[in-house]
């Protein structure tokens, strides 16, 4: 025979709570979930005059489509003239390819004696079972470190523009607890996906020189990982382990380690001295000379660039 | 092989380092690190130059890891790209010197040490650009040299640079475009990427006659592309407001260093992918030559109409970029050495006339505008030296840079055989005119003085040369520079045409 219990305790309850959001009776989220309520945009009555005048009056004097003949062909001009300009590239571009050779064809010009060494050769000369992180990270190896730093001045740039200063001093920092940081779905899928994420973005940047993967594509799983506990969990959490100086301190580590190793390979190539770094046996985890750590900083770098691109645009900020 | 010969190999690898650790830096730490690693970059160009004038070996190339050139990256040098080198980087460490009291103005202090790392990166983007034997590598780094020059406009920020910014990566971008699907139809027609094996290729096609129609697309593309990217003519709609907003260390280097690195990359293309006599004979080069000299003109015009200094001045970048590509029009070997001579002209007085144009605007009350700096010349003298200066060397004054230069495109345009020679001839002369108008304008305009009780009554003051040494010293080696250039040019000419006979 069930026991009554008394009214506190089953509003503990998981399954009456669930009842009760079933039956419509109650929302869990109210009081719980806290959003930041819009403010209204400066509204004195004057400032709206005087911005209605102004623009009317930029509009009298510029951009008079009505009575300005000079804007009024220019402005229909210059919406043919893009149109025709970009039809003219697509049917010119078209037309070009037809003439490029055929894909696909044995003949083709671009296979030469470079791509069959990369195939042939690639996994004795590289130590690397993935002949595209054998390509990428050690026979060319320096356009790879040229893309890594696209990534670098890409953040660079992002943050000189989207970074908001002033915020960290005045009083809108309180501005970070607001925010939809309590949706239970969100978390427990989070919960149990984070780490998977996490260790598969890991997988595929360590294994990216025995199977298909690399720094690139782990380090965006990573990235991407990132983002969903930031959403799930708020700034607060992440910061205990990820803020604006990890991810500095992060991309410093591996670029310049990146650099300084890559450095001491080109020097020693191109004198023709002994190098200390080799290529061990293939299909070992450690192998593959500097292929191996190159991958991780790569996958490092792009990690950190994906979170701190959706940071940035998100709140200007970490 | 000599020591001297890793010299390419570290001036990228220290700037590209020097960017990185910036970005751990505070400001002034990444300053100084900036500074020491331009300059230690400049003496070692110098030595390497100094090398290869020496030595007879005319060129080498230098294996960028394990695995030679067709298989892994490969730079090259020569007596040209060291000479190339060694101005960027003094232009660099002068423009950077002449505007940092702007710099700790203009931009917030938080994010000075990011301009360093901008600063960091484009000076190795232009080292692999003047280096780089792979046409992949240079486009990789046009990538970075784009994004780091987006970065220059828009750090300082008022609602104009945004403006300059987005309409400068907008246009930018859609160079880099073109450009990469050139690179792509030429990596599909000769299934290499570096330059000399492509060369080779392009040679077998071009005789054999097979892909005449995407190899014109292809150069089309490419030099749109790239022409786009350094404002010639009808594409130089972003150039004013990105140069005449921005802080000047920034305007002084897009003028001087980013745009001239992609015509760098251009003169590399047409030596030493596609190959002279080809570019010649395509129809490709009447356009440049038709664009530059409409250019030659039309900037002219402009900087005449501008009333903003600052404006004018980036106006007149236009007529220059003109200059350049008339010199490649011209499709001979005189045409190029005038422009290659030409670039490094243009670069030592570009940021010349920027850095003392900012002085002349901050003795006038920050105003600029053309009746503003009324007597600007006297309340800061070293800043009106130095605009008598660069505007003399521009309009072809002799014993300055810019004389010697208008002689070579005379010289070139009067050699021509072809029937390129009378409008390349009466363009020159009508623009030397026009250079003049606006040029010596603004400097009998800076030295006609403004009566004492007017200027105590707008403000203005005087400012002494004591008061800001580094920018005075900028000024005096940017002067000195130009006066190296004009007075002692037939070494500096000899060392371009042996550049360019080794590019073949």
């Amino acid at each position: 025979m069930s026991r009554q219990i008394p009214q506190d305790e089953l509003n503990k309850k998981k399954s009456y709570r669930f009842k009760q959001w079933m039956k419509g009776e109650v929302d869990q989220y109210v009081g719980i979930m806290e959003m930041q309520r819009q403010e209204e945009v400066g509204t004195s009555e004057n400032e709206v005059k005087k911005h209605k005048k102004d623009q009317e009056k930029l509009f009298a004097d510029i951009y008079d489509k009505e009575h300005n003949w000079v804007y009024k062909a220019f402005f229909r001009f210059y919406k043919l003239a893009a149109v025709v300009c970009c039809i003219a590239l697509i049917v010119m571009l078209v037309v070009t390819v037809s003439y490029l050779p055929p894909v696909g064809n044995p003949d083709n010009p671009a296979h030469n004696e470079v791509v069959e060494k990369y195939i042939e050769d690639g996994m004795q000369d590289t130590g690397a079972v993935n002949i595209v992180a054998g390509m990428i990270l050690d026979y060319r190896a320096f356009d790879t470190f040229g893309e890594s730093n696209v990534l670098f001045i890409a953040t660079v740039v992002v943050m000189l523009l989207m970074r908001d200063d002033k915020k960290k001093k005045g009083e809108d920092s309180a501005d970070m607890n607001y925010e939809p940081g309590f949706d239970k779905i969100l978390q427990q899928v989070t919960f149990i996906l984070f780490p998977l994420i996490m260790i598969f973005g890991i997988y595929v940047v360590v294994n990216g020189h025995l199977s298909p993967g690399g720094g690139f594509s782990g380090g965006a799983i990573m990235g991407a990982g990132l983002i969903l506990y930031l959403n799930a969990f708020g700034v607060e959490k992440i910061s205990r382990f990820f803020t604006e100086n990890t991810h500095k301190y992060i991309c410093f580590a591996a670029l310049s380690f990146y650099c300084l190793a890559k450095s001491y390979s080109f020097f020693t190539g191109a004198n023709h001295l002994e190098s200390i770094i080799s290529t061990g046996v293939p299909g070992m985890i450690v192998s593959a000379g500097l292929i191996f750590p190159l991958n991780i900083c790569v996958g490092l770098v792009v990690a950190c660039t994906m979170y701190s691109f959706y940071t940035l645009f998100r709140k200007g900020g970490y | 092989m000599a020591f001297v010969q890793n010299v390419p190999f570290f001036s990228i690898m220290i700037s590209m380092f020097a960017g990185i650790v910036s970005s751990i830096l505070p400001a002034k730490a990444a300053r100084r690190l900036n500074i020491v690693a331009t300059t230690l970059i400049g003496a070692m160009s110098a030595w390497l130059l100094v090398f290869m004038l020496q030595s007879d070996m005319g060129y080498y190339t230098y294996m960028m890891g394990h695995f030679p050139a067709p298989w892994g990256n490969e730079i090259r040098a020569g007596v040209l790209e060291a000479l190339m080198a060694l101005i960027f980087c003094i232009v660099m460490v002068l423009s950077l010197m002449g505007g940092l009291h702007k710099l700790d103005e203009e931009v917030e202090p938080s994010k000075e040490n990011l301009y360093y790392i901008l600063v960091d990166l484009l000076l190795g983007s232009l080292l692999a650009l003047i280096y780089t034997n792979d046409i992949f590598t240079a486009y990789v780094f046009v990538e970075i040299n784009t994004l780091a020059a987006c970065g220059l406009i828009a750090i300082r920020q008022i609602g104009r640079t945004f403006e300059a910014a987005v309409r400068y990566m907008i246009m930018s971008l859609l160079g880099s475009g073109l450009l990469l699907m050139g690179i792509c139809m030429l990596y599909d027609m000769t299934g290499h990427l570096l330059m000399s094996n492509m060369k080779e290729s392009i040679a077998m096609i071009m005789e054999e006659g097979t892909y005449a129609v995407p190899m014109l697309v292809t150069i089309g593309l490419i030099v749109v592309g790239l022409a786009i990217k350094s404002a010639l003519f009808p594409f130089h709609a972003w150039l004013p407001d990105a140069y005449g907003y921005s802080t000047v260390s920034s305007a002084a280097m897009l003028s001087s260093l980013v745009s001239k690195g992609y015509i760098f990359l251009l003169v590399k293309i047409f030596y030493r992918v596609i190959g002279l006599e080809y570019i010649a004979g395509s129809q490709v080069l009447n356009i440049i030559f038709w664009f530059a000299i409409c250019g030659m003109i039309f900037g002219s015009m402009n900087a005449i109409w501008e009333k903003d200094i600052r404006r004018m001045i980036a106006f007149s970048s236009v007529a220059q970029i003109g200059y350049i590509y008339m010199g490649f029009g011209l499709g001979t070997e005189a045409g190029m050495i005038a422009s290659v001579f030409h670039m490094l002209m243009h670069s030592a007085t570009k940021s010349l006339l920027f850095i003392s144009a900012i002085g002349l605007t901050d003795a006038s009350g920050y105003k600029r505008d053309f009746f503003e700096v009324t007597g600007a010349g006297y309340r800061n003298k070293i800043a009106g030296a130095g605009f008598l200066v660069g505007s003399v060397s521009m309009v072809g004054v002799p014993m300055f840079a810019g004389f010697v230069s208008k002689l070579l495109f005379a010289e070139a345009a009067m050699a021509d055989p072809s029937w390129r020679m009378f409008p390349a001839i009466i363009v020159l002369s009508i623009s030397t005119i026009l250079n003049a108008v606006y040029f010596l304008k603004t400097v009998l305009r800076i030295y006609t003085p403004m009566p004492a009780e007017e200027e105590r009554a707008k403000g203005y003051v005087r400012i002494p040369w004591k008061q800001n040494k580094v920018y005075a010293a900028a000024i005096i080696l940017f002067i000195v520079l130009n006066v190296v250039l004009g007075c002692n040019s037939k070494p500096i000419i000899m060392m371009i045409e042996e550049g360019l006979r080794n590019f073949m």
